[in-house]
Parts: C-alpha cells; sequence; structure tokens
C-alpha cells in the first residue's frame, strides 16, 4: 500500500485523481452551458415582456381619450312654433308630432345666438357644424321625457350640454395640428377661432364619455358606443356556453370513462384533437353552407354565431374536461366501486364532482377564445353595420372583436381612439374571464 | 358440486377438514387470469374458510393481487382482463350472467393498499355504502350504522366529535381504519385487504392487526400481505403463490414451521422473494 503511493501517479483511467480533474474540468464546462441557458431564458422574457408592455401603453395611450368626449353648453330655446307648428293639444297627438318634430331649428338658433357676428348663411351653417348631429337626439329626448312626465318645456329656455362634432372633438385632444397648412386639416382657421372664442366663454366641458357604454354603433364617432357589441357578445357567448358546455362534457365523460377503448373511440380521440387545430373561418364557412344555406336560420344573428362558435370551443372543453377527469386518481375509482357503486354512481358522485374544476377552467378558457374570435363570425353576417341594441339572440347584431374591426376600417380619426377603447374593453373582460379560471384552480386544487 | 369442494378440502388439509357445517366462503377452481395474451394465474384451486383469516404471500408479481381482485371482480374494470375458472361464494358462481356485479360488491367488501378515503367528510365517507344501498331507513338507522362501523373499524373514539372533517384530514393509520369502517358499514360477508398496512408505520400496522383480529368474529377476511411476520400473526390460513401459481396452501402454523413444498421453505426463510 505505502510503496504505491510513493510511485509517480499513473495516467490510467481507472485512476481516481484523473477522474477527479476530468469532473472538475467539465463541471465548469456544464456551469457555463447552465448560465447561457438561463440568460436565453431571461433574455426570452425580456423580449417578451417588452412587447408586451409596448403593446399595452400603445393601445391604453390611443385608448384612454375615448372615454372622454368634448361638450358644448347650450341655452336652447323652444319655441312652440319651431316644435308644434301646428298647434296640437291633444297629449298622445302631440308625443307623436314631437317624436319627429325639427330639433335642428333649436339647436342652429342657439349656436347663432352665440356668434351675433356670423351673419352670411353659409358660414352660421359651418357654424351649426361644431355641434354633433346627436345634439338634436339629446334635446328631443329631454323634450320627450318632460311631455310624458306632464311638465312640459315647450317655450321654455334650458340649458344643455350636447356633444361637439367629432372633429373638434379631435382637436379639443390634440389630434389634430393647428399649426399645420389649413388645407391639410379637416377643420379650417375659421372653426378653431369660434372654438377658442367659445372655450374662453367657459362653454366648453370635457365629460366622462357615457355614450361609449350605452349606444350603439353609429357613422358619427362620437355618437358610436359598444353596448350594441357588448350585448351582441353577451348573447353569442350564452348560445355558445349553452351549446357547449353540456355537449363537451357529456362527451368528456363518456368517452373517458364509458366508452370502450377501441379502434372507433380512437379515432374519435383524434379527430377531436384535430379539429382543435381546424382554422376557424372554416368553421365560419360550415356556418354559411350548413346553419344559414341549408337551414335557413336568420343571418347576423347571434344565435348562428353562438352555434358556430360552440364548434370551436366543443374541442377545447372537451380535451380540458378529459385531462380533467385522467386527473382524478384511481384509488377513488376504486374505493366507490369496492363498497359496490355502480358504474355510474362512482363517476357522477366522485369522478365528475373531483373533475369539476378543471372542466370548468377549461370551459372558461373556452369561452374567452371564442369572446376573441372574429373570423368565423364574418362568414356569417355578423360583421353588419347595426345601430340597434340587439334584444333577442334572433336579433342581427355584432360582436366586440368584429366591432374593433369595424372601427379600425374607418377613415375618421376619432374612430382610432374608439377601436382602442374597444380593444381595452375586451381585453378587460378577457382579463377577468382568465382570472376566474386560475381563481376557480387555486380555489379548488387538492393534493392528494 | 359438493364432491369436488370435499376434495379440494382434503388436499388442502389432510386430516383436520372443517365441519361441514361452516362450508367455506369462497371456493376456487382452476381459475386463470389473462392480462392480453399474458397469464397472470395459472390454476388457481383455493377455498376461503368463514370467520377465518386467510393470507395471501409470494413475491412481487406473483399473482396473489390479481387472485384477491377476482373474487369482487375488481377485474372487470380493465378491459384486458380475462378470467376462467371457477369462483364460487356460497356455492354460486360470481362470474356467471345471474351474478349482479354491483350486489357482489356489496358482499364482498374491499381495503386497497393505500388508505383511499373519499374527499368528503368522516360521516359521510362510512354513510356513503349503506346510503347507496339503501340499507338504512332514515337518519337514526343511518347514524347508528356509522356509529357501529367505526367502533368495529376502532376508530369512534378518535373522530367522534368530528365526524364532519374531511376523512382525508385524518392520519395515515386512521385513514385506514376509516376505509375498513367504511367496508364495514354495507355489512359485507367477506372483506378483501390489499397489503393494507404497506403504507403504514409499525404502530399503525400492529392497530390494524389488532383489528382484523377482532373482526374475524364476524367477517370472512383475506389478506395479501408482504409481509411475512404479519400473515402469520393475523391469519389461520396461508396461501403461498409463486410465478402465477399457488403452490402450497395450509394452516398458516404449518405453512411457517413445516412446509411442503422447497419454495415455500425458500421464501419464508429468506432465500429469494
Amino acid at each position: 500500500m505505502s510503496d504505491t503511493a510513493a510511485t509517480p501517479p499513473v495516467e490510467s483511467v481507472l485512476d481516481n485523481r484523473r477522474a477527479s480533474a476530468a469532473i472538475a474540468r467539465s463541471l465548469k464546462r456544464r456551469y457555463r452551458a447552465e448560465r447561457r441557458f438561463r440568460a436565453y431564458g431571461i433574455a426570452a422574457v425580456g423580449f417578451a415582456l417588452l412587447f408586451l408592455a409596448f403593446l399595452f401603453v400603445d393601445i391604453i395611450g390611443k385608448g384612454l381619450p375615448a372615454f372622454t368626449q368634448t361638450m358644448i353648453r347650450l341655452d336652447v330655446t323652444l319655441y312652440p312654433q319651431d316644435l308644434n307648428p301646428e298647434g296640437v293639444t291633444n297629449h298622445e297627438q302631440l308625443l307623436k308630432v314631437l317624436s319627429t318634430a325639427n330639433y335642428r331649428k333649436p339647436i342652429f338658433q342657439a349656436i347663432t345666438d352665440l356668434f351675433p357676428d356670423v351673419t352670411s348663411r353659409s358660414e352660421q351653417r359651418r357654424l351649426l357644424k361644431l355641434v354633433s348631429p346627436g345634439a338634436t337626439f339629446d334635446i328631443r329626448k329631454e323634450v320627450m321625457e318632460a311631455e310624458e312626465a306632464g311638465r312640459s318645456i315647450i317655450g321654455q329656455r334650458v340649458s344643455l350640454l350636447v356633444p361637439t362634432s367629432d372633429d373638434i372633438d379631435q382637436l379639443e385632444k390634440g389630434h389634430i395640428n393647428a399649426d399645420a397648412p389649413e388645407a391639410e386639416r379637416r377643420v379650417s382657421d375659421l372653426e378653431i377661432g369660434w372654438f377658442n372664442r367659445l372655450k374662453e366663454r367657459g362653454l366648453i366641458e370635457t365629460t366622462f364619455n357615457t355614450t361609449l357604454f350605452t349606444a350603439g354603433d353609429s357613422r358619427s364617432p362620437e355618437l358610436a358606443g359598444l353596448w350594441g357589441a357588448i350585448v351582441g357578445s353577451f348573447w353569442t357567448m350564452l348560445v355558445t356556453l349553452a351549446l357547449s358546455f353540456p355537449l363537451a362534457v357529456g362527451a368528456s365523460i363518456y368517452l373517458e370513462e364509458f366508452a370502450p377503448k377501441n379502434r372507433w373511440t380512437q379515432l374519435i380521440e383524434v379527430n377531436i384533437n384535430n379539429l382543435a387545430a381546424v382554422p376557424s373561418i372554416v368553421f365560419g364557412l360550415l356556418g354559411l353552407a350548413v346553419f344559414l344555406n341549408f337551414f335557413g336560420l336568420p343571418r347576423s344573428a347571434p344565435l348562428v354565431g353562438g352555434m358556430v362558435l360552440a364548434l370551436m370551443t366543443l374541442p377545447t372543453i372537451i380535451i380540458a374536461s378529459r385531462a380533467a377527469l385522467k386527473s382524478v386518481p384511481p384509488s377513488i375509482r376504486e374505493a366507490a366501486l369496492g363498497v359496490g357503486a355502480s358504474k355510474v354512481q362512482t363517476v357522477f358522485q366522485h369522478v365528475v364532482p373531483l373533475a369539476l374544476p378543471g372542466m370548468l377552467t377549461g370551459t372558461i378558457i373556452g369561452m374567452a377564445q371564442a369572446l376573441g374570435e372574429t373570423a368565423p363570425l364574418l362568414m356569417i353576417g355578423m360583421i353588419a353595420f347595426i345601430v340597434d341594441i340587439p334584444s333577442g339572440p334572433l336579433d342581427p347584431s355584432t360582436v366586440m372583436p368584429v366591432q374593433i374591426y369595424l372601427w379600425s376600417d374607418l377613415p375618421e380619426r376619432a374612430f382610432v381612439e374608439k377601436a382602442s377603447a374597444a380593444i381595452m374593453v375586451l381585453l378587460g373582460f378577457l382579463i377577468v374571464m382568465n382570472a376566474l379560471a386560475v381563481l376557480l384552480r387555486k380555489r379548488f386544487e387538492r393534493k392528494w | 358440486m359438493t364432491a369436488m369442494r370435499a376434495e379440494v378440502m382434503v388436499s388442502d388439509e389432510p386430516r383436520t377438514a372443517p365441519s361441514t357445517a361452516n362450508p367455506p366462503a369462497f371456493v376456487t377452481e382452476n381459475v386463470c387470469v389473462f392480462y392480453g395474451q399474458k397469464q397472470a394465474l395459472t390454476d388457481v384451486s383455493l377455498s376461503i374458510n368463514r370467520n377465518e383469516v386467510t393470507s395471501l404471500i409470494g413475491p412481487s408479481g406473483c399473482g396473489k393481487s390479481t387472485y384477491l381482485r377476482c373474487l369482487n371482480r375488481m377485474n372487470d374494470t380493465i378491459d384486458i382482463c380475462r378470467v376462467t375458472g371457477d369462483i364460487l361464494l356460497d356455492g354460486t358462481d360470481i362470474y356467471s350472467k345471474d351474478i349482479d356485479v354491483v350486489h357482489l360488491r356489496a358482499r364482498v367488501g374491499m381495503v386497497f393498499q393505500k388508505p383511499n378515503p373519499f374527499p368528503k367528510s368522516i360521516y359521510e365517507n362510512v354513510a356513503y355504502g349503506p346510503r347507496i344501498h339503501g340499507i338504512a331507513r332514515g337518519k337514526a338507522e343511518l347514524d347508528e350504522i356509522v356509529h357501529t362501523s367505526l367502533e368495529k373499524a376502532g376508530l369512534l373514539k378518535e373522530v367522534e366529535d368530528r365526524l364532519q372533517e374531511p376523512g382525508t384530514s385524518l392520519s395515515g393509520g386512521q385513514q385506514q381504519r376509516l376505509c375498513i369502517a367504511r367496508a364495514v358499514a354495507v355489512q359485507p360477508e367477506v372483506i378483501l385487504m390489499d397489503e393494507p398496512c404497506s403504507a403504514l408505520d409499525p404502530i399503525a400496522t400492529a392497530r390494524i392487526e389488532e383489528l382484523i383480529d377482532e373482526l374475524r368474529v364476524n367477517y370472512t377476511i383475506v389478506i395479501v400481505t408482504h409481509s411475512m411476520q404479519q400473515a402469520a400473526r393475523v391469519s389461520q390460513r396461508t396461501g403461498f403463490f409463486h410465478l402465477g401459481e399457488l403452490v402450497e396452501c395450509g394452516k398458516t402454523e404449518q405453512i411457517f414451521t413445516n412446509p411442503k413444498d422447497e419454495r415455500t421453505q425458500g421464501y419464508i426463510t429468506g432465500r429469494f422473494g
């Protein structure tokens, strides 16, 4: 033993000193690889966060102004000869007359009263363009409500806050460069001058834009709102949920728990997985060919939209539900079978309750996906310009992502911020839904 | 039928065949089990006496659990599993068409290797079986069943004042006794136990072994175990399985002191397994 230690080290593969040195060398290399990999990972995450931040800053920066609206305060005199020229006195008839009366006249009067120095007819007409055409609806609403409540305001002078036109609104928000040559901007020097005079007199106010959340679509940006699209999305999602949840959960329970494992069920499984990868526009074409052309269901209706989206959501929910069922430990099934529970009792009293949180999570994720879907809905006509708020799943309507698509296609400068605002609202809904899914998962997470 | 049954007994225990007044609970004849093409059990013929503990021992993969799971047709849940031969419970073939598997499992309860209480309250765990079978008429009877079952499983004192707490909150040994209480609550004739102590510490194991001895008075018990000491302690009869065959079966004392087959001898003395 002692004489072998005294001899100089032999370079043999079996020598432990040589092995140790080799390990030390290779360790350095391994740690370097580890550090490199970590750096790649951090860089990738950093890039992703950077793009996300860029996206959010851009959308929020563009969209935030849409939540405010520039308003103008007008003192409107409601002359009976303007609104009720024939002097109708019967209450019912008066309401009918008032609902179709010409409310442009009082507004015209009010705005020209503010500028007594503007006398030419054509300039007066340009003056009227400072005010949104929607102002007539505001006055009408005011008059009708008062009349219905039995306290007529006809013949009185009322002070009203009405929206300015979209160009003036954009000017106030600083989106129109007043220093650019007059021919290159949508607001003339004359109009800027008038607007500044109104501002000096304190008649211009900026308020929260409630129209965005109460109105349907409109050609005038200051009158366009998201409510129609939100309600349309609601009906569509309701139909999608009502169809896809029971179908998908039923299918997954049958396939996972009851179906024999043979060539047919394998084929079905492969097809379900493939279905999840089918481009969504194809589902739209299917909806157009089958639901609209063959069954003759109404065009542009949330019912059909919901049906198409349900087809698209089915595989997502089925795959998630099957995974949830698979993750229920077999010991629970054995326990139930062992005390003499039947197959159905075992599945519905023990397995499904434990898998339900996973199924619901999958459903919410599927619904969130459907909520953001545009392409298949274009095919079945949900891209139409619809002003009315849909009152049911058979009314023509549009949905939020399609509304974004429509607005981003329009030339008016004011629709840019509208589209961004709509994106913010849609993202808000999606974040809430995903948060709900995460919460559900956390709340019902089980340890075995 | 009777002739065959007698023959089995003679071959098992030539000198001390039990009196015919107490026929065996299970009689199995030439049981073979196949998983697809693979044969897991070959010609197992064994009878299980009433109010006795029968232990099945043998090295891993020898087929003792497979055999146990034939007795309440738990193997039915495996698609590729096929069972041949006769398994008679009280003289009726449990694989015949007239036998309802749900009813069979109510008569032949089972306790598994890993404690597997339902993620429900302690009370619900025990009450579940009687409830689905409609054994109890009304809440009072159900309460009584739950209490006696927990009592029989030796768990009542520990959980009496917290019956509404989840069964999964108990310790491993308590969970296993809860599973025994759950099996007992259905009032089965036979209780099958598949390595019931393998996930438990020695103290909990001792507690369960005591319990098995007490349960023997009212139930027929078949237990699969890896521990030969456990088999020697709790059982009256022992069967030794090796490579899918029943090598030897007899009185526990005889198997452990005077085995006839040299494979049994080799296993119990620790030469393999």
